[in-house]
């Protein structure tokens, strides 16, 4: 369980970073807790890592009314100690705190997992269901992906090749919103079996409900299908048994019943 | 023997603290919280090179051609490589038994996925592995055989060709239970079923072997529960003999049953060293460990009870399988596991009858190694699943119907129906303690109105854990290793510091610091003086090792031995240098004294060795240094027991179960620590709940295992062991030095039961059961969602 052999490069500059992303045989690496068990498996085979998590351009931080931009560098941990911006309530650090145990959030990033794109991965499910974007980067200009549209499956995303996801913008919800996060876990910080986000944001008249551990893509139901009795119809086709199809329901009854916690809430 | 003066107890160790009943800190824990042991893995040797093995990623193949890379092919290494090596061959006694031949590397066939094909050398192990890459072997897929029960049919594929069937043995014990089964009262079935399970040790397997040109000797440092046993089985395969093998075993970290076994990796190992003329390091991945090495646990039963209306058992009635993976594993045998289901069923109880079919299976998966507790976990679980099953349908409360069948304290020593010689104890006073201490009626008022989604549950589970048995237990199942007696070494040094040199390994049991405190309590050295040396070949007396929960005792008793006969010689000595006759003194707080007047040990040690000229010619000819040999007053075993009782709260919509309180009883005789024996209960007891809830590797029809990371193959960790309350109970074994009893493996038996007990006892009102370890979130949640679907009958 040995990596291949491989080259290490600590750029100073999104411009060198590209650069170098562009040679053959490159990969960028952040915080190592996926690709590092894939370097180790050999599912990954690099020639050259490309080291992400020290630019300066990737580790800022912004808040505004509108939305908060956290830069893709940023470790979970920063996030559940509360030292950058966070949504009322605390709603992210309760995320981050959330995610494996404390050494892999001191080293895990908030972009390396949306890129990494695990079907299980707690920010995917949860800041597709606040509605989040990512920024991307490269030499020829970026572009905002909406994360509801940025996966396209187990592991893959629209990344072009060498197109390196600057900062994550999650836009501050309207007064009143309401938030549930439920995943079952066989142990604290494990990978869930199934998992549900729900925004109600009655202010803006948004409800949206996020699936995730399906086996793909997170699956996303709005407005009155955001409603876990559309759990079981909108996972027919998505590989799960009987038995994680309900579970999947059940943490998005309970999700529900967190994010209203007994207030009647309008889609 | 043993002088009037110095028998234990007598040097009042109340006084000082150190000797067998007190928990003193451990010595060897020094080095571990700072970091300073030393692992295989911590050994570096000039010109020593790396190896990485190519392994087979089919369960079942006939190997067709292997192709080394023309750039390196001198160094890759396969079957026809290793001239002269013959495969470790483990037979057990048993009539009927069909041997295997496991290969130091694989030739013909490849019989489970990870079995080593060929091995690379290299200069680190990243090259090594990237040299394994680049071999190229072509396989032959053959059908696998991934379940104990399709491999037992008569038209099932063939794991060793010549065989005619897959089983290595069928035993029986046989009863005539017509009549029982005609009247019985109450008659119960159960099909049960546990997982494999892959041991965990924080430490995996590891191996330095080198070839010392001066002695002519290999020496080979493993990761090993078992130095002498290995010396003894790779100078069998190597073709050498022992005095030219020597075995090290470092610091281990942790065992379990995992590193109680000859590796083809060590014999590969040690043939290169010799081959290559420097020395070649191994260390095991957690990937070859999960891909390869899910070794252990896996039974099948079909039981049917047969019991009075008041819930007493009559019969018990038995078909058990256990998968035995592909090759009979040196030294314990494919059979080991199987014939202890047979022998230790029926558990603490007492019944009429007993009727007991074991099959031990071949299948092509790793071959099985015993796991702490060996047999008795599936075993336990199965036989308190009757105990329930024959509770629910009396209607009697469970821990009643284990009162009634239990043996009882006046029956003791009892001779059981397997003819098992409980030695001591009292079995239902340990149950009544738990029952108490988790408050059942309580639980069972907050059971009366429970309705939401999540149910509390009680399990109980008790069980006699037999130790330390000798000869006559082990030659009746004639594996290629039979414990005789115990040895020891107790040599004191010049300075009057003593030496304990011992043929079992310590890995975690903290047996540096108990085995001290035995030579403590007979001389009354203290134990910063005392030093036990362990964990190599070529420094201490031949022994079985560390399995069995035999330490305690055997050690113990072999230290005993030798040091009573070592305080013998101190007092001779002594007794001179005072000028008083020797039955006029005694050995007291590292003393030798006669009334006032005193002579320290170091003192006699430093006359004898250096200033001989102060002592008469012919007093002890025979120095200091002695070896003791020890064996219980009955080779039977000391019987530890426990009871474990449970509170859980399933949540029966997602099928999570929370531990909401554990309460223990334990008797493991006089404890010599109690502070260690705690922490053997703790740490078995997180090995159970793995076993109960957690620890599962699946295979697919083709043989391919599915749990071959951590993030699949769940062990439990510090969030899932909960804050367990331990009790205990002192029931000296007649049998012992001290009248202390193994007690290394108990922790790890009660659990399943217990935990399984408890869920069924939450899911009961719901008319579901869940009859298979672990018990998951998805099996809980199917068997009410398949309730469901049948609909409520
Ligand atoms: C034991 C363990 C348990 C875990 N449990 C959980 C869990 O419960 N929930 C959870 O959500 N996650 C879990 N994780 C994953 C963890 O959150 C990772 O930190 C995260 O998935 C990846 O982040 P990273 O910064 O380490 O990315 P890396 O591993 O460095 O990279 C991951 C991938 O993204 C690419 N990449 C990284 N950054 C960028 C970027 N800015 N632009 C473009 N591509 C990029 C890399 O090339 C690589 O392909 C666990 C990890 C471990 C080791």
């Amino acid at each position: 369980m040995k990596p291949v052999a491989f080259d290490h490069d600590c750029p100073v500059t999104l411009e060198e970073a590209a650069r170098l992303i562009a040679r053959p045989g490159a990969r960028p690496i952040a915080g190592g807790q996926s690709l590092g068990p894939m370097l180790n498996f050999r599912v990954a085979r690099p020639d050259h890592l490309v080291a992400l998590a020290a630019l300066a351009g990737l580790t800022g931080v912004e808040d505004t009314a509108q939305v908060i931009t956290l830069g893709a560098a940023t470790c979970h941990a920063a996030i559940e100690d509360g030292r950058v911006p966070d949504l009322p309530g605390g709603v992210l650090s309760r995320i981050a705190g959330g995610i494996a145990y404390r050494a892999v959030r001191n080293r895990g990033t908030i972009g390396g997992s949306l890129c990494h794109a695990d079907p299980g991965a707690d920010w995917l499910i949860t800041l597709t269901a606040l509605d989040a974007s990512v920024l991307t980067w490269t030499p020829s200009g970026g572009r905002m992906i909406p994360l509801a549209g940025f996966v396209t499956g187990a592991f893959r995303t629209v990344l072009a090749a060498g197109e390196i996801v600057q900062a994550v913008h999650i836009p501050r919800p309207g007064p009143g919103f309401g938030w549930g996060y439920v995943k079952a876990c066989r142990k604290p910080g494990e990978f869930a079996h199934a998992m549900a986000a729900l925004l109600v944001d009655p202010a803006r008249g948004v409800r949206r409900l996020v699936i995730g551990a399906t086996g793909g893509a997170p699956v996303l139901l709005q407005g009155v299908r955001a409603d876990p009795a559309c759990v079981g119809d909108a996972l027919a086709g998505s590989g799960l048994g009987r038995v994680e199809r309900r579970m999947q329901a059940v943490v998005a009854a309970r999700a529900l019943a967190q994010a209203t916690n007994g207030r009647v809430m309008p889609a | 023997m043993a002088g009037d003066g110095i028998r234990a107890g007598d040097t009042a160790p109340g006084n000082t603290g150190q000797g067998v009943g007190h928990s003193v800190p451990r010595k060897e824990d020094d080095r571990y919280l700072r970091g300073t042991g030393e692992y295989v893995g911590d050994i570096r040797l000039a010109g020593m090179r790396e190896l990485a093995f190519v392994r087979s990623p089919y369960a079942h193949a006939r190997l067709v051609s292997i192709r080394k890379p023309a750039d390196a092919a001198h160094l890759v290494f396969t079957a026809d490589d290793l001239c002269d090596v013959l495969p470790i061959i483990a037979n057990s006694g048993l009539p009927g038994f069909k041997s295997s031949a496991q290969p130091a590397l694989a030739s013909g066939k490849v019989r489970h996925v990870g079995e080593a094909v060929a091995v690379c050398v290299a200069d680190t192990r990243a090259e090594a592995e990237d040299l394994a890459a680049a071999v190229i072997v072509e396989y032959d897929e053959l059908p696998a055989l991934s379940d104990m029960l399709d491999a037992a049919r008569p038209d099932a594929p063939l794991v060793h060709d010549h065989w005619g069937d897959n089983l290595f043995l069928q035993t029986r014990v046989e009863a005539d239970l017509a009549e029982i089964a005609r009247t019985a009262p109450v008659v119960v079935r159960r099909t049960l079923r546990t997982a494999r399970q892959c041991m965990s040790p924080m430490e995996g397997r590891g191996v330095i072997a080198r070839w010392e040109a001066r002695l002519e000797q290999l020496v080979l440092t493993t990761s090993t529960q078992m130095p002498h046993i290995v010396r003894t089985g790779l100078a069998g395969c190597l073709g050498l003999p022992e005095e030219q093998v020597r075995i090290i075993a470092p610091d281990v970290g942790g065992g379990f049953g995992y590193k109680g076994i000859l590796l083809p990796e060590e014999v590969c190992a040690g043939f290169l060293a010799r081959h290559l003329g420097h020395p070649v390091r191994w260390i095991e991945d957690r990937r070859e460990q999960l891909a390869g090495n899910a070794n252990c646990r896996e039974h099948h039963y079909d039981l049917t009870a047969y019991a009075d209306a008041d819930g007493r058992l009559i019969a018990l009635d038995a078909d058990a399988s256990v998968d035995a993976g592909a090759y009979s594993i040196y030294p314990f045998s494919a059979c080991l596991e199987a014939a202890q289901v047979a022998s230790i069923l029926p558990g603490p109880y007492r019944m009429d009858a007993y009727r007991c079919v074991t099959r031990s299976v071949a299948t092509n998966k790793a071959g099985i190694v015993p796991y702490r507790g060996v047999a008795r976990a599936g075993v336990c679980y199965a036989m308190e699943t009757m105990m329930d099953a024959i509770a629910a349908e009396t209607g009697l409360a469970p821990h009643l119907v284990r009162l009634r069948n239990l043996v009882p304290a006046d029956a003791m020593p009892f001779d059981n129906i397997t003819n098992k010689h409980f030695d001591s104890g009292d079995y239902p006073e340990a149950l009544r303690r738990v029952v108490a201490a988790i408050d059942v009626e309580g639980v069972r008022r907050r059971q009366a109105v429970q309705d939401g989604p999540v149910r509390l549950g009680i399990g109980f589970a008790i069980f006699c854990e037999q130790g330390a048995h000798g000869t006559s237990v082990y030659h009746g199942w004639g594996i290629p290793m039979v414990p005789g007696f115990e040895q020891a070494v107790a040599r004191l040094t010049p300075d009057g510091g003593l030496e304990l040199r011992v043929g079992i390994q310590s890995h975690g049991q903290g047996l540096e610091t108990t085995l001290a405190q035995v030579g403590h309590e007979i001389l009354g050295i203290s134990i910063e003086r005392i030093r036990v040396v362990h964990g190599d070949t070529a420094l201490t007396p031949y022994s079985t090792g560390t399995w069995g929960s035999r330490c305690m005792v055997m050690a113990g008793g072999a230290v005993a031995t030798a040091c009573r006969e070592l305080g013998e010689r101190i007092l001779a000595i002594g007794a001179h240098l005072l000028q008083v006759a020797p039955d006029a003194a005694r050995i007291e707080r590292g003393q030798v004294v006669c009334g006032a007047r005193t002579v320290s040990i170091s003192e006699v040690a430093r006359t004898w060795y250096l200033r001989p000229q102060e002592l008469p010619a012919d007093v002890c000819s025979g120095g200091l240094e002695i070896t003791g040999g020890y064996k219980t007053l009955r080779d039977t075993g000391t019987f530890s027991y426990a009871a474990h009782a449970v509170v859980v709260s399933v949540d029966t919509e997602l099928g999570d179960v929370a531990i909401l309180d554990y309460a223990i009883c334990e008797d493991g005789g006089v404890l010599v620590n109690p502070m260690i024996v705690d922490g053997q209960v703790h740490g078995g007891v997180a090995q159970g709940i793995g076993t109960a809830l957690y620890e599962e590797m699946p295979f697919d029809s083709a043989g391919q295992p599915l749990a071959t990371t951590l993030a699949d193959y769940m062990l439990p960790g510090a969030t899932e062991v909960p804050a367990l309350r331990v009790d205990h109970m002192v029931t000296p074994s007649p049998y012992s030095a001290f009248g202390q009893k193994g007690i290394g493996e108990g922790g790890a038996i009660g659990p399943p039961a217990a935990i399984a007990n408890a869920v069924n006892d939450a899911l009961r009102p719901l008319g579901v059961s869940v009859d298979r370890l672990p018990i998951t979130p998805h099996r809980i949640v199917q068997a009410l969602m398949d309730r469901c679907d049948r609909g409520v009958s």
